[in-house]
């Protein structure tokens, strides 16, 4: 009964039929919006075009497949986008001091456990809802970020480093980071989540926390551990971007929180937890990507995307709600009718 | 179990143990342990430069932190219901930039006009929000981080690349953000006006009452014959007036607007509300605490700044402070039900 988050009253029966099918939409909206982005331009199929759209969104990518595994248990961290921060504040300040990249990169991975566990520890050591929690660490690793860095930004980092986040593999449209990093990860959580003990875990936590706590199963290690590695993915964002973008600042990826929730919420993540998958919140990444760098190629500025990015995030919750409204107005007529 | 529940619970009187008493007090009176903190870092502060204290640098704090409580006092009439609304940013953003849009095509609209029409975009957002959440049944966490989108999406559209500034204001309005009576600033006396109806509204109004009701139990308060969407959509109609109205005073206040004010403003004041003791599961805190939030961590950046800390720490203490807060609120609150729970056994 009890959940972390506000907002939540009560689970609707009527949306679960739906929910199984919303993966299948999301194909159906990404191949609308392949369709889309090809008749606004003949560029936007082009290898270097694909490639760029998939290395935008490449951090989102990560921190919201760490992201989805824990709002299915119900908990939720707004501090990726600030873990993502530190990461590349601290990869910069050791490489600047001379460290080795590669131990610099093992460091700065620690790092991001290491705050996800402080993150963790707070909610399950002392109960604390996540939200508030995250609220407050989003703040704190923003702050030590800034506190690490100032205002400078490092930039001179090892050019092998920087080509592997910049450069597709050759004569394809994916990006190395992709070959290599985003997409066997993205395997590895589909597994972990929906082919693993571990996960069905993780959806029984989310669909009835209490229940799972008298079977016996210790919920709150498993909840620590989901913050773990929310923190590492978040790093690890952070590692891909300083390198795609060759620049450690206090502010980078300042904001990307909201995106990704918003990215996971439309995956069909339910807010509720206990709903959704890893595809669905992939997909929905994919459709952002593509509406974003079509509508840019078409010179339609950003703005028109804030609402479109709205829109589909409110549908995807409001639309299954009305529907089901609508059967239950019309059972309730039909049965008015009989009696 | 929620704070109230906790305190609803008979204290029976022969000898409520001395610590509990304490505690209690201090988790009913939170307010008075935020002030308490308060008056610490304003002490220190102004013994180690007196210049703290000031007229100027008084006026200047309050001049900071009206806008912000403002939108704490809104926010927390809708956490108060565990709900949340992450939208206030965007919706203060409209407002601002459409009533300066509005000066710059018709420079006589009268002050009180301008208020008004501020007021009533508020009240528009706030409306759309109350109905996804009741009507369309979207988790509010959902629905207004969607409308943040939505709302700020229509400010651009609405502002392209423009920019309003300071020179289409009429005197008369800009006076609004700057000008003070006996001292004290208009914006301030809004603020702390609108506070102490809100307050009172919220202790003694079977209306106020509803919204903690439906907070701490929400099947129990409609089993009580509470309307509770009636009361959820008023929630939100109010938070969203209160965020218009924030915009108009953003607008007095910095004269130049454009579609990117106010973005991110949202957390900060979720962040202030939290360190006033304004609960996240709601049906617990009050409007007061909220202001003293957004007051405390006001405080504290300005002091930081007297005290010659490098800007660049401000934020992590910030971040300290709301997990100091949640976590001691939580803490003590959960020492005081435990003691109520082994004090009832023993009797």
């Amino acid at each position: 009964m009890s959940s972390a988050l506000p907002g939540i009253k009560s689970d609707k029966p009527g949306k679960r039929r739906f929910s199984l099918s919303w993966d299948r939409m999301l194909v159906l909206m990404l191949a609308l919006s392949l369709i889309f982005g090809h008749a606004l331009s003949p560029a936007f199929l082009s290898n270097d075009n694909l490639g760029n759209l998939l290395a935008g969104i490449s951090e989102y990518a990560l921190m919201a497949l760490g992201l989805t595994l824990l709002v299915v248990a119900a908990e939720i961290d707004l501090s990726v986008a600030s873990i993502l921060g530190m990461a590349s504040g601290l990869l910069g300040v050791l490489w600047q001091a001379g460290v080795p990249m590669p131990l610099t990169l093992l460091l700065v991975m620690l790092m991001g456990i290491a705050a996800g566990a402080f993150n963790g520890l707070l909610v399950t050591r002392l109960r604390l809802p996540s939200l508030a929690v995250t609220i407050g660490t989003m703040a704190l690793f923003r702050g030590i970020t800034y506190i690490m860095l100032g205002d400078q930004a490092v930039a001179s980092f090892p050019q092998a480093y920087t080509e592997f986040a910049m450069n597709n593999w050759d004569g394809t449209f994916l990006p190395l980071t992709y070959v290599f990093l985003i997409i066997p990860l993205a395997l590895a959580f589909i597994l972990l989540l929906h082919h693993s003990g571990f996960g069905r875990m993780v959806y029984a936590i989310g669909a009835n926390h209490t229940a799972v706590e008298f079977s016996g199963i210790n919920v709150a290690r498993s909840k620590f551990w989901l913050f773990v590695l929310s923190g590492a993915m978040s790093a690890l964002a952070g590692i891909v971007y300083t390198l795609r973008f060759s620049s450690a600042r206090a502010d980078n990826g300042m904001g990307f929180e909201l995106s990704v929730v918003a990215a996971v919420l439309f995956g069909g993540v339910s807010i509720f937890g206990g709903r959704g998958s890893v595809t669905g919140v992939l997909l929905a990444l994919l459709i952002m990507g593509v509406l974003n760098n079509a509508l840019t190629l078409y010179d339609v500025s950003n703005e028109i995307l804030t609402i479109v990015t709205g829109l589909l995030l409110l549908s995807s919750v409001l639309l299954p709600n009305l529907i089901s409204r609508w059967k239950e107005s019309r059972r309730k007529t039909a049965a008015a009718v009989i009696t | 179990m929620t704070m109230e529940n906790i305190l609803s619970l008979p204290v029976k009187p022969p000898q409520p143990a001395q610590s509990q008493r304490w505690l209690g007090w201090l988790l009913r009176h939170r307010e008075a342990s935020l002030s308490a903190v308060l008056l610490v870092i304003v002490l220190g502060t102004s013994l180690v430069h007196p210049n703290f204290l000031s007229a100027q640098s008084i006026k200047d704090i309050i001049l900071n932190v009206s806008i912000i409580a403002l939108l704490t006092v809104g926010l927390t009439v809708v956490m108060l219901m565990r709900h949340i609304d992450l939208s206030i940013g965007s919706t203060l953003g409209l407002s601002a930039f459409l009533v300066g849009d509005l000066f710059s095509r018709f420079p006589h609209v009268p002050v009180a006009a301008a208020i008004a029409i501020g007021v009533l975009i508020g009240l528009l957002a706030g409306a759309v929000n109350g109905l996804l959440v009741t009507w369309g049944r979207v988790p509010s966490l959902v629905a207004t981080l969607s409308t943040l989108y939505i709302f700020r999406g229509i400010d651009y559209a609405w502002v392209g690349g423009r920019e309003i500034n300071a020179t289409v204001l009429p005197e008369n309005f800009a006076v609004l953000g700057s000008g003070s009576f006996l001292g004290l600033p208009y914006m301030a006396m809004i603020a702390f006006g609108l506070l102490l109806l809100l307050a009172y509204y919220l202790k003694n109004f079977r209306g106020g009452r509803e919204f903690y009701a439906i907070g701490s139990n929400h099947e129990g308060a409609r089993l009580a014959g509470i309307n509770v969407a009636y009361r959820e959509f008023s929630g939100f109609l109010l938070c969203g007036a209160i965020a218009g109205l924030a915009g108009v005073l953003w607008l007095a206040r910095f004269g130049s607007v454009n579609a990117s004010s106010g973005n991110g403003i949202e957390l900060q004041v979720v962040a202030a509300a939290v360190v006033g003791s304004v609960s996240i599961a709601g049906g617990s805190g009050s409007v007061l605490g909220a202001a003293l939030g957004a007051l405390l961590l006001a405080v504290i950046a300005s002091a930081l700044v007297i005290l010659h800390v490098s800007g660049f720490w401000q934020l992590a203490i910030q971040g300290a402070l709301i997990l100091l807060a949640i976590t001691g609120d939580t803490l003590l609150s959960r020492m005081l039900a435990r003691q109520t729970v082994r004090r009832n056994n023993h009797v």
